[in-house]
């Protein structure tokens, strides 16, 4: 099984352990894994922003690089949901391309659902020592269908637990450049997941979105939490700390 | 009403720092949110029904002219008479008309969206006419001198001590604390009104073209006296809100009340067909139905059709997290929350809405509870994309959007740029690895740390390890 890993432009810009990660989780679940080496961005910046023709062009960009791959599997619940909710919509007057763009989206996995439903990962290579609760992602929820996946394979890790927290299904308040623009109501909305975070009395935050997580995390810190950790589920169950 | 929808974020500030008005929202959480789910999960075919209600909104919104020329004949063969008003001002001009006409001194209203769209107490109070909201949160707004903040609870802003504080002002009676008591209270005031109104203004969830009904749900019952006391009845209502059957709006109506206020049913539901004949011993003598436009068809056959499907049920502002935050009035016009960042743009136009579909982290939990199925994060994306076409973004957004749009698409100059920006945010974060201040992120920086990045990019990361083998 060839799998084309979209790292996606936050992981490689921020956070490259989590795209380590993921590499480690794909090998070990037995996965042939290529990196193009062209990918940047899945263009979702510009499609929330308005920008259809350069989300159109990125969108093509991937395509050219990852169609020749069995699958595309990114670390990221809201790169796979811009991939598979809506390319077709960027090409929907573009017959031809909407075809390959189809076949694309089929095949276009977050990662904890392409370990769980295709990839069929038994052993986790990762252990964890502590209670963890985890966060839905907007997208990896309401456009990828992410919400048993990482659940059953965190499950499979000895040492650690999860308590979930209330509202772990409510919107971080990140939205992108929503996060800058209304930087106030986004803040509040960071808060309110803190709340709920703090009072899960989790060690860690898990959660799928790099995005979410950067959103949080800082806002944790400068509430003054220096202790609560904030880790990518990818990392956690490939056992690599976020600070190699 | 008067569209102040350009300053939604200086208001936002505002009403992030209102602690009573913060109090009050919380409300939504418990009575609506998990109400409507509790609701929902009665339902064992509840997909089934919110698709057969999408159904039954697309196909009257395909055919709107038939349906409304049938509701027309229907509704002028039992003795109403149908007005169209392309406008809100000719809405409030054929009120005024038939006010005078009627020799009307007072007319009793109940709650009505379209009527707060049009203005029409304030059309009506200028011509002399005395008006009173009869609803009681709309009455409680009335006497404050507020538009309302929410479709289904206007007043879910205020606070009962709010409430008791203004009855005491305005009615000059003995301070009651209880909301029972403050109920009887509004009740008593507003008896009399009921009884000597001249003209009863309603506005209607549905129209039914079968059978040229209007049909209205409510709690307080103050509905029906509007609608069969006073001697003149003026409905007024969206063109949109047609339904072909009464089959049609029963179907409606099993998610209507379960989305708008958890309940399985509303205490009223009324259906209003023609005038008083001679074996009634209720009902007016004169029956008006105005039929406003006020922008709706523009929508159809646009990519914004979809919103006209709406019900006006509010689930969609009382799931919204910015709405939860912001309350309604921070959105400036008549409706708030993702379905009014849609309407509001669409009817008062996007150069005066401009914050209104960026006011969203396009999270889709309106989407999903929307009992019409109405994609609303779609939709604000649409409308997004007008204003960049239109070149209606602020400058900064449309240089940092073209940057990296272009960069992104040139791999071999994003790999330095990237590699640049990785190095220097990471130098930025020091021993913490926090950056506290970001120079053009200040939005971000002011209420939250930006946890620096690891120093390297993944893509020169791997290519090392390649090397390496
Ligand atoms: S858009 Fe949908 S959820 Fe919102 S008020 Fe209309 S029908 Fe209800």
């Amino acid at each position: 099984m060839r799998v084309g890993l979209f790292v996606t432009c936050l992981v490689d810009l921020f956070r490259p352990s989590i795209g380590f990660a993921a590499l480690k989780l794909l090998e070990a679940a037995g996965c042939e894994v290529v990196v193009p080496q062209t990918q940047t961005c899945c263009g979702q910046p510009g499609y929330n922003s308005g920008d259809r023709a350069s989300a159109q062009a990125l969108a093509r960009k991937v395509l050219n690089e990852f169609e020749a791959c069995d699958y595309l599997v990114a670390p990221s619940g809201s790169c796979a949901g811009m991939i598979r909710a809506h390319y077709p919509d960027l090409f929907s007057d573009q017959p031809e391309e909407l075809e390959r763009i189809k076949r694309l989206c089929g095949r276009t996995y977050e990662l904890t659902d392409f370990l769980v439903n295709v990839a069929r990962l038994e052993q986790v290579p990762g252990r964890f020592d502590g209670t963890v609760t985890y966060h839905d992602s907007c997208s990896g929820l309401r456009e990828a269908g992410v919400k048993s996946q990482p659940r059953q394979l965190l499950a499979k890790m000895q040492g650690l637990k999860l308590k979930e927290m209330e509202e772990a299904e409510v919107c971080c308040g990140f939205g992108g450049t929503f996060a800058v623009k209304f930087g106030e109501i986004s803040t509040r909305l960071a808060d309110n997941k803190c709340n709920n975070v703090a009072a899960s009395g989790a060690d860690a935050l898990v959660l799928g979105d790099l995005g979410c997580m950067l959103n949080i995390e800082g806002r944790l810190r400068r509430r003054g939490d220096m202790k609560t950790q904030v880790l990518h589920v990818a990392e956690v169950l490939a056992g690599t700390d976020g600070n190699d | 009403m008067q569209v102040t929808s350009m300053n939604f974020k200086a208001r936002a500030g505002e009403k992030l720092a209102d602690v009573k008005l913060q109090a009050a929202l919380r409300k939504l959480q418990g009575n609506f949110v998990k109400g409507r789910a509790d609701r929902v999960a009665e339902l064992d075919n509840f997909e089934a029904i919110r698709t057969a209600a999408a159904e039954i909104r697309d196909r009257a919104l395909a055919n709107l002219d038939v349906y409304l020329e049938e509701f027309e004949t229907n509704a002028t063969a039992r003795g109403a008479v149908v007005h169209w008003a392309e406008t809100a001002e000719e809405a409030n001009r054929i009120v005024c008309e038939l006010a005078v006409r009627y020799g009307v001194r007072k007319a009793a209203k109940s709650k009505s969206m379209v009527s707060e769209e049009c203005a029409l107490n304030d059309a009506l109070e200028a011509a002399g006419i005395e008006v009173i909201e009869t609803d009681l949160g709309e009455y409680i707004l009335q006497l404050a001198h507020e538009p309302p903040s929410h479709i289904v609870a206007p007043v879910v802003h205020k606070s009962k001590e709010d409430v008791s504080d203004l009855f005491e002002e305005k009615h000059k009676l003995t301070r009651k604390t209880r909301i029972p008591d403050l109920c009887r209270e509004a009740r008593e005031i507003l008896r009399p009104h009921f009884l000597s109104a001249d003209m009863g203004i309603s506005g209607a969830n549905f129209i039914v073209a079968e059978t040229g009904s209007t049909l209205i749900v409510t709690n307080e019952g103050n509905g029906r006296m509007v609608t069969t006391l006073p001697r003149v009845h003026v409905a007024i209502t969206g063109i949109e809100k047609v339904v072909p059957t009464l089959e049609d709006a029963t179907t409606l109506l099993r998610l209507l009340p379960r989305h708008g206020t958890g309940q399985t049913i509303t205490n009223y539901i009324s259906v209003n067909t023609g005038v008083k004949d001679a074996a009634d011993l209720d009902g007016p003598e004169h029956f008006h139905i105005i039929l406003v436009d006020a922008g709706r068809t523009k929508l159809i056959g646009g990519d914004m059709q979809a919103m006209l499907r709406c019900i006006r049920c509010g689930a969609c502002m009382n799931h919204c997290p910015v709405y939860q935050s912001v309350g309604g009035h921070a959105y400036g016009w008549v409706y708030p929350g993702p379905m009014g960042s849609i309407l509001t743009p669409s009817y008062v136009g996007i150069e005066n809405a401009l914050d209104l579909p960026n006011a969203s982290t396009l999270c889709n939990q309106c989407g999903v509870v929307c009992p019409v199925k109405i994609p609303l994060p779609d939709l604000m994306r649409k409308l997004r994309e007008r204003q960049f076409e239109r070149g209606l973004k602020p400058w900064p957004e449309k240089l940092g959007l073209a940057l990296w749009g272009w960069t992104a698409r040139h791999p071999a100059l994003y790999a330095v740029l990237s590699r640049i920006g990785a190095r220097m945010l990471a130098y930025m974060g020091g021993a913490e690895k926090r950056i506290h201040h970001l120079p053009l992120g200040g939005g971000w920086t002011a209420g939250r740390d930006m946890p620096a990045p690891q120093g390297k990019t993944f893509r020169e990361l791997y290519s090392q390890k390649i090397r390496k083998g």
